[in-house]
């Protein structure tokens, strides 16, 4: 029963740590470049979880100063991800970029094929 | 130089160190031409030693760090930017190899990449510098992983314009890796700030030690120092972290090899030390949990299976990637070591590695322009072609081994001593043995390069021109230098080992 | 091409409201959800938009490759250069109590400065984006 709750309380950890396990284990099982890259995206993707979720207050607005609100969220957490989501999207669309230079180059996404054409780039 | 004077640019001398890079890539962007972005980019990599030397002697004689409030926001609110021993010290290292290696970019550059890309190239230069010296001079645990993805995404362009398709795998695998690395490092971030609720990395270390008093917390704080330190691992190239590296360095151009080797994986460093040291107090750290053991084993085996690895390499370019996977192992040695000699060993291997692997990157750097290839069958006998070149690389190899008189031996010496002091004999008989498996590698390159018959290509070349040369010998003559008159390194690694050490918990 | 009239009037008929929508995300940012990041990306869709429906061409006409990549360093220039008028102000970097009598109005002219950089680059950079993959393997 314990458990449960302490489960219950922290639902937003698990659901963190689920997405970052599921990105990193498609990084690393995945030989297709373009679905290596949606798993780091999603690995990305589960810290902004982790950063939002403690900063929201429920019934909290945004911080802006009003006489009628007592209640606000913290928006740093808010500012930080907006960046990392800034980072996440160079990250992304410069790997992108990446592959569509490598199917030029060699014809194809997949690592092993690539591996194959060229044994000596691993 | 500290006579030099800045007037009223003298208390923003910490925010310009990011600004004048910054201010710098955005015209080469405008310019749009190869050597006008060349011209910028040298004279932006020459202003900033000045400010960083500059920097650093104002905090070596006062004593106190130099803090910048950005936007002038009080500490534990804005972001700070801080200069003290050990940051000015790894600051200053950056900025002189951005600078010196200069003159080599513009023959480099223009034989390397195509015309379209050059002035784009000096911009993602000047960017990788920007963000190398930010990780280093911010004071805010947040800021810093924006400083490392900005050098990061700036290094994998660096690479992927390498001539060789193979270099943008290699850029690739860097992306993933490095990014895996950089959004650890974020992790940790975000359960220190969760425990503490703040960035500052002073203000977070002083609310640390209340935090890991209560057992609910502590579990937080075990947990991101596990992350921050296997992230940070990542993208320093700790052994066996280190699968991205020696590609990266074997198919980038010439001039991102030398550039990087120097300093990319030193700001890393820098981080690292930065949170185990000033944030965590190696109470905790090294001494509660295994990480200081665990370290140590991986060092020791860096300077051993790559040093083996680059023995068996016949591209020397992946020959010296290893190399320097065996090195970082070096610095981390003495970091996990952790007492004064350790830790003045290992700052001064950043610099004394950052001086040799930049000379040694920049020979091979010289023999590719002229020969166009650097494996072993291409370049044999290239030193009867190219003496000076050649001669300059055997002087930092001399170093790398750790020959005495050069700076190599200066931190291995403490790294032996640190061993000595506490008590790890062992430790040291494996340092003098891994340094043996250097004297091999580089006593191969050396055989194929002065006593073989010059080859097909190698028959062809010539001397390399002197803007190559003057940069090559300068860090040639450093690494001499450097192993007798240690003031620069050991002086201020010892004062900044101390400070570090201060802070122990 | 000549078939989807519905979609050409209908994307001409949103096309200008799209833009307004992003100015009012862009200066309702500092009383509100929006900014520059968010207004930059929809002034940007427009543009995509555009070129999706009237072929990159066209698209081109009304945003010269030229002028986007320019985007990209211009609007980082701005920022750069809201926090160096501090500097030159005598004040810290990005501090921008300099820029008006009052504090506060101060900080908002400073604000509204930044985001307006951010947009320019957020559009640009999008922009710029679209038309380098649109163009791999044609030209």
């Amino acid at each position: 029963m314990e458990m449960l709750e302490t489960f219950a309380a922290h639902y937003n950890y698990f659901i963190t740590i689920f997405l970052m396990i599921s990105g990193l284990f498609i990084v690393i099982a995945r030989g297709n470049l373009i679905k290596k890259l949606v798993g780091l995206s999603l690995f990305q993707t589960s810290v902004y979880l982790l950063y939002l979720t403690p900063a929201k207050i429920l019934g909290g607005t945004a911080p802006i100063y009003d006489e009628s609100y007592k209640l606000y969220s913290n928006p740093l957490p808010h500012v930080l991800m907006l960046t990392a989501i800034v980072v996440g999207v160079a990250t992304l669309s410069l790997g992108l970029a990446l592959v569509v230079r490598i199917k030029e180059a060699y014809g194809t996404v997949e690592e092993d094929e690539i591996f194959a054409k060229d044994p000596e780039a691993e | 130089m500290n006579a030099l004077s800045w007037g009223a640019a003298e208390p923003h001398l910490p925010i310009l160190v990011v600004v004048i890079p910054l201010v710098g890539a955005l015209l080469t962007t405008f310019l749009r031409n190869g050597f006008l972005a060349w011209l910028v980019a040298t004279l932006v990599a020459f202003t900033l030693p000045f400010i960083t030397i500059h920097l650093l002697l104002t905090v070596l004689e006062t004593g106190q760090p130099i803090t910048y409030k950005i936007g002038n926001w009080e500490a534990p609110f804005g972001i700070v930017y801080r200069v003290d021993q050990l940051s000015g010290y790894v600051l200053s290292v950056i900025a002189i190899i951005g600078a010196v290696i200069m003159p080599f970019a513009r023959r480099s550059v223009v034989a390397e990449i195509d015309e379209r890309a050059r002035s784009w190239y000096y911009t993602m230069y000047l960017l990788c510098l920007a963000g190398l010296l930010g990780i280093v001079i911010t004071g805010d645990a947040f800021n810093a992983f924006v400083f490392l993805e900005v050098s990061s995404l700036a290094t994998y362009v660096l690479i992927a314009l390498g001539k060789n398709r193979r270099a943008l795998l290699a850029a690739y695998q860097y992306l993933i890796m490095g990014t895996i690395g950089a959004t650890l490092y974020v992790v940790g971030v975000g359960l220190l700030y969760v425990v503490t609720g703040t960035l500052n990395f002073d203000d977070m270390a002083s609310r640390l030690s209340a935090a890991i008093v209560d057992p609910g917390q502590r579990n937080a704080v075990v947990t991101a120092l596990g992350f921050m330190v296997v992230g940070l691992s990542l993208k320093l190239a700790l052994f066996p972290m280190h699968m991205w590296l020696p590609n990266a360095y074997a198919y980038a151009p010439s001039f991102a090899t030398a550039f990087l080797a120097g300093t990319a994986t030193k700001a890393a460093i820098y981080l690292l030390v930065r949170v185990v040291f000033s944030v965590f107090g190696v109470g905790m750290t090294l001494e509660n949990l295994p990480i200081g053991e665990v370290v140590i084993v991986l060092s020791i085996a860096a300077m051993f299976l790559a040093s083996i690895s680059a023995v068996f390499e016949t591209n020397a370019k992946r020959m010296l990637a290893y190399s320097s996977v065996a090195q970082i192992g070096y610095i981390t040695l003495g970091i996990a070591i952790a007492n004064q000699a350790g830790l003045t060993g290992s700052l001064a291997h950043i610099a004394n590695h950052a001086v040799m692997k930049t000379a040694l990157f920049l020979a091979l750097g010289a023999v590719f322009y002229r020969v166009g290839s650097v494996l072993y069958d291409d370049i044999s006998g290239i030193g009867r072609k190219m003496p000076l070149t050649m001669a300059a690389f055997a002087i930092a190899g001399l170093g790398l081994m750790g020959t005495p008189g050069t700076a190599g031996f200066i931190s291995k010496w403490y790294l032996a001593v640190a061993a000595i002091d506490d008590g790890m004999y062992s430790v040291v008989f494996l340092i003098v043995a891994s340094s043996l498996i250097s004297v091999v590698y580089i006593g191969r390159i050396t055989e194929v390069v002065w006593f073989r018959e010059p080859s097909k290509a190698a028959a062809q070349a010539k001397e390399a021109p002197l803007s190559m040369l003057i940069p090559l010998w300068l860090l040639a003559f450093a690494t001499v230098y450097l192993g007798f008159d240690t003031r620069a390194t050991v002086g201020t690694a010892s004062e900044a080992a101390k400070v570090l050490l201060e802070g122990v918990r | 091409m000549r078939l989807d009239l519905i979609l050409r009037v209908g994307a001409k008929l949103i096309l200008p409201f799209i833009l307004l929508f992003a100015l009012y995300v862009q200066f309702h940012g500092d009383y509100g959800p929006g900014g520059g990041f968010q207004a930059g990306v929809i002034a940007a869709g427009m543009v995509i938009l555009y070129a999706i429906i009237f072929g990159v061409h066209a698209a081109k006409r009304i945003a010269p490759p030229i002028m986007v990549e320019m985007m990209v360093p211009m609007g980082v220039a701005i920022f750069t250069g809201a926090g160096i008028a501090g500097l030159l102000m005598g004040n810290n970097f990005l501090d921008y109590t300099g820029f008006a009598h009052d504090y506060l109005h101060a900080h908002e002219w400073g604000i509204l400065i930044v985001e307006l950089g951010v947009l320019v680059t957020v559009c640009g950079t999008m922009v710029a984006m679209f038309y380098a993959f649109v163009q791999r393997g044609r030209s």
